[in-house]
């Protein structure tokens, strides 16, 4: 009997093989594929000619800074650079501290802050400098963290009080001859999106557990109460609620008290948040085994001491991702409060488009806060991953 | 019982922490109200729902009911209430269409398929609806040509920057009678379900599969004869022409809505073509891999194995994206669409009745919001797993 000769496949590796893999198996397949490169042609051809020949990009250089901190005081916009050293400092002492878990984390910013000083230099603004300062910043601590006693401890500190402090820095005070006040209705841009942000959510949070608490209460009255607000809150628009923050809450207030506009938003964004994270936060509650209710009753803890010992440490830790996720829909909900007068980076390309030398570049401004806009979601994004990793959501 | 055995009472301390917690809310509401009708007596306002008879006097845009400046706050709130439902109910049903092939072609085997599908829901779900909306209003549409220079579609279909025009149907002289013939079709199709079920509950053994066809059968015979009598179709197409400055019929999207309904199914299209895919992948492979060895082809499998129990994972993510489109419908105001929130604005401008107004909008959303959920969950209870 012969020996069955099989010849060897041909096409079974390299890219042709991949591309009749990937791109041209079946008859479908091939119309498919043909479908997708007529439609990217027919997008792509017009924005690329849009991009390169009649796009004005001119309006994004002339209002970068407007973009970024609005009509916050450009006297005091060193303010704004110190909290971005400071930053810079606690990624760098974090990644000396952390290592591994926070290296990621800190290369992209090392990146992005190269990326911003080259196109700086690029563009011949005087910022290069600043971003320099940073990336040098950066690296110091990270060396200074390698070596530091204790170092986790203090780089837990330091990011606790480091929202705060930015807060302090932006708005200054009246005590301190170095920080005058800034009025909260000239902080704007980039800058106003991220402290909406920040404050949402981490002011959302406290409120969101405790209705969350609430709502699995054994006592129907604040049971039905929690639910009650927790269903009002998610039914309506969050644009209701902003209103409503906005206009309302002064008649609510006593007459001597009247909130700027930004604190009203502020205030809105909160009530607002707290509804949904007391949904993400009862999820881990309901994920909670009765084992460790049980066996906290045997050690003999109370009902609060269970909570609070037992509980809560371990269903925070499983509903991290989902308070992330709530994090970066809020970053995107924060260009709401536009429609109630802040001038966050939406508010400022509106504005941007009434100067008379700039009309008419609607597609050149929107694009531009798309992308700002974008990238700091892959940002949140990849640091949601690198905590999940870090904490082994899923695999503990 | 002495006072010291009260409490140590469980039962007791659950009422009194009630009781308490009640006394502190009424406290506060009591504060909240007297301030209230202090900050109102202040600026000489009083509370009350006495305006809304009171004429209106603005223009609406568009409006699915007549209304006219000189009608009421009541019924411009009602034009508005309608606006709202209509761009969402159409939005819903585009959305769900647009997700499902945008989900699918997430799971394409095909690469640029595949890349096409993440690109575009990486790039919309990360970028806020808002900004989005006014991209397509103020970049997009706004910036189409004018009528005269009208880009054409098949169809056809013609945009411009006044509004998109497209084809639509209209009905003829014969319309009112093929009406009549329809409805008789309708009413056999039940007709025929209920002789079935009779005739299946007598037989001994299973009726033939054939039966089925019925259904579609005596419909068609009786729309035939209704063709015999009434030769002229029921509909014609209804073709936008453009006459002088202006196109005349057809069906007009206003810029304002064709803006908010794209912007709408395209953001929501994509968070529900994350949950299509991440519902698919969810089913167990053992499922399809039983399927396959049972001889159902790839198609088989999908219908008749994949879908029905994806479904299940799907529908209540779905639902709450289908909430989530309601609700964002009232980013309208921010393109001049006249939705409920922007009427219910323009009223609290004119008559100063912020209560008033943030209540009647704020019951509306709650309403839809929690009318489209109970359908839904009627919906959910229907397809879920009855377990044995």
């Amino acid at each position: 009997m012969g020996t069955l000769e099989v010849k060897p496949p041909v096409l079974a590796i390299g890219p042709l093989a991949w591309v009749r893999k990937n791109l041209f198996s079946t008859w479908y397949d091939i119309g498919l594929t043909f479908l997708a490169i007529w439609l990217l042609y027919a997008l792509l051809k017009p924005a690329i000619e849009w991009a390169t020949t009649e796009a004005r990009w001119g309006v994004i250089e002339a209002n970068l800074t407007l973009f970024m901190v609005g009509q916050y005081p450009r006297s005091q916009i060193g303010r704004v650079w110190l909290t971005i050293f400071v930053l810079a400092g606690l990624i760098g002492l974090s990644w000396g501290v952390w290592k591994n878990a926070a290296r990621g984390f800190a290369l992209i910013a090392l990146s992005a802050g190269a990326a911003f000083t080259l196109i700086a230099l690029f563009y011949q603004w005087d910022i290069w400098t600043q971003w320099l300062i940073a990336e040098a910043i950066l690296l110091i601590f990270y060396f200074m963290g390698l070596y530091l006693p204790r170092g986790t401890l203090i780089a837990a500190v330091a990011w606790f009080l480091y929202f705060p402090f930015v807060f302090l820095v932006i708005a200054g005070s009246k005590n301190i001859a170095a920080l005058p006040p800034v009025p909260s209705n000239l902080w704007g841009g980039l800058l106003l999106t991220l402290l909406l942000t920040v404050v949402g959510n981490f002011g959302a949070l406290p409120l969101g557990i405790l209705l969350a608490l609430g709502r699995r209460s054994r006592l129907p009255v604040i049971r039905y109460f929690s639910i009650g607000y927790i269903e009002l809150v998610r039914g309506v628009p969050l644009i209701t609620i902003l209103y409503t923050a906005a206009i309302l809450l002064p008649y609510f207030l006593p007459i001597d008290m009247r909130p700027e506009q930004v604190i009203r938003a502020m205030i809105g964004l909160v009530m607002f948040e707290a509804a949904y994270q007391a949904e993400n936060v009862r999820g881990g509650l309901q994920a909670i085994d009765r084992g460790q209710y049980e066996a906290a009753h045997a050690l003999g803890l109370n009902g609060s001491q269970t909570t609070v010992l037992i509980i809560l440490p371990q269903a925070l830790r499983m509903v991290i991702p989902a308070l992330f996720n709530s994090f970066i829909s809020l970053f995107k909900d924060t260009s709401l409060a536009a429609l109630i007068g802040l001038f966050e980076i939406l508010r400022i390309a509106r504005s941007i488009l009434a100067q008379s030398e700039w009309l008419g570049t609607h597609r050149e401004v929107f694009l531009f806060a798309f992308i700002i806009y974008w990238l700091f979601n892959l940002a949140f994004t990849y640091g949601n991953r690198r905590v999940e990793e870090a904490l082994g959501v899923g695999k503990r | 019982m002495n006072i010291s055995a009260l409490w140590r009472d469980i039962r007791f301390l659950k009422i009194l922490a009630q009781i308490a917690f009640i006394i502190v809310l009424a406290l506060a509401a009591s504060y909240l109200y007297f301030n209230v009708t202090t900050n109102l007596a202040r600026q000489g306002l009083t509370m009350g729902y006495g305006f809304m008879r009171n004429p209106a006097s603005f223009d609406i845009g568009e409006s699915y009911i007549p209304y006219q400046p000189s009608d009421s706050y009541g019924r411009a709130l009602l034009v508005g209430l309608v606006n709202t439902l209509v761009v969402s109910a159409l939005g819903i049903v585009l959305t769900t269409v647009v997700g499902v092939l945008a989900g699918v072609a997430r799971l394409s085997s095909n690469w640029l398929i595949n890349r096409f599908a993440a690109a575009y829901v990486g790039l919309i779900r990360n970028t806020p609806l808002l900004l989005q909306l006014m991209f397509w209003y103020f970049g997009v549409i706004l910036q189409l040509p004018g009528v005269r220079q009208a880009i054409e579609l098949p169809g056809p279909i013609f945009l411009t920057q006044r509004g998109i025009y497209l084809t639509w149907a209209e009905g003829t002289a014969a319309f009112p009678a093929w009406r009549v013939y329809i409805l008789i079709a309708f009413i056999s199709i039940f007709v025929i379900w209920f002789a079935l079920r009779s005739a299946r509950k007598r037989a001994t053994l299973p009726l033939s599969p054939w039966w089925n066809l019925a259904y579609l059968l005596i419909p068609m015979l009786i729309i035939g004869i209704g063709a015999l009598i009434q030769p002229e179709p029921p509909l014609r197409p209804f073709r936008p022409e453009l006459t002088g400055l202006n196109f005349r019929g057809g069906l007009r999207l206003t810029p304002e809505f064709a803006a908010l309904l794209f912007g709408l199914v395209t953001y929501t299209g994509a968070f529900i073509a994350e949950i299509v895919r991440a519902g698919i992948q969810a089913v167990a492979r053992g499922q399809v891999e039983a399927a396959r060895s049972l001889g159902l082809t790839t198609g088989q499998t999908l219908r008749l194995i994949v879908f029905p129990q994806a479904l299940r994972i799907m529908i209540p993510p779905v639902t709450s994206q289908y909430l989530n489109l309601a609700k964002n419908s009232s980013l309208a105001i921010a393109i001049g669409y006249p939705d409920l929130f922007s009427i219910a604005g323009t009223t609290h401008n004119q008559t100063g009745a912020a209560i008033e107004i943030i209540t009647i909008m704020m019951l509306s959303y709650l309403s839809i919001s929690l009318f489209t959920s109970l359908l839904m969950n009627i919906y959910n209870k229907r397809v879920q797993l009855v377990e044995r």
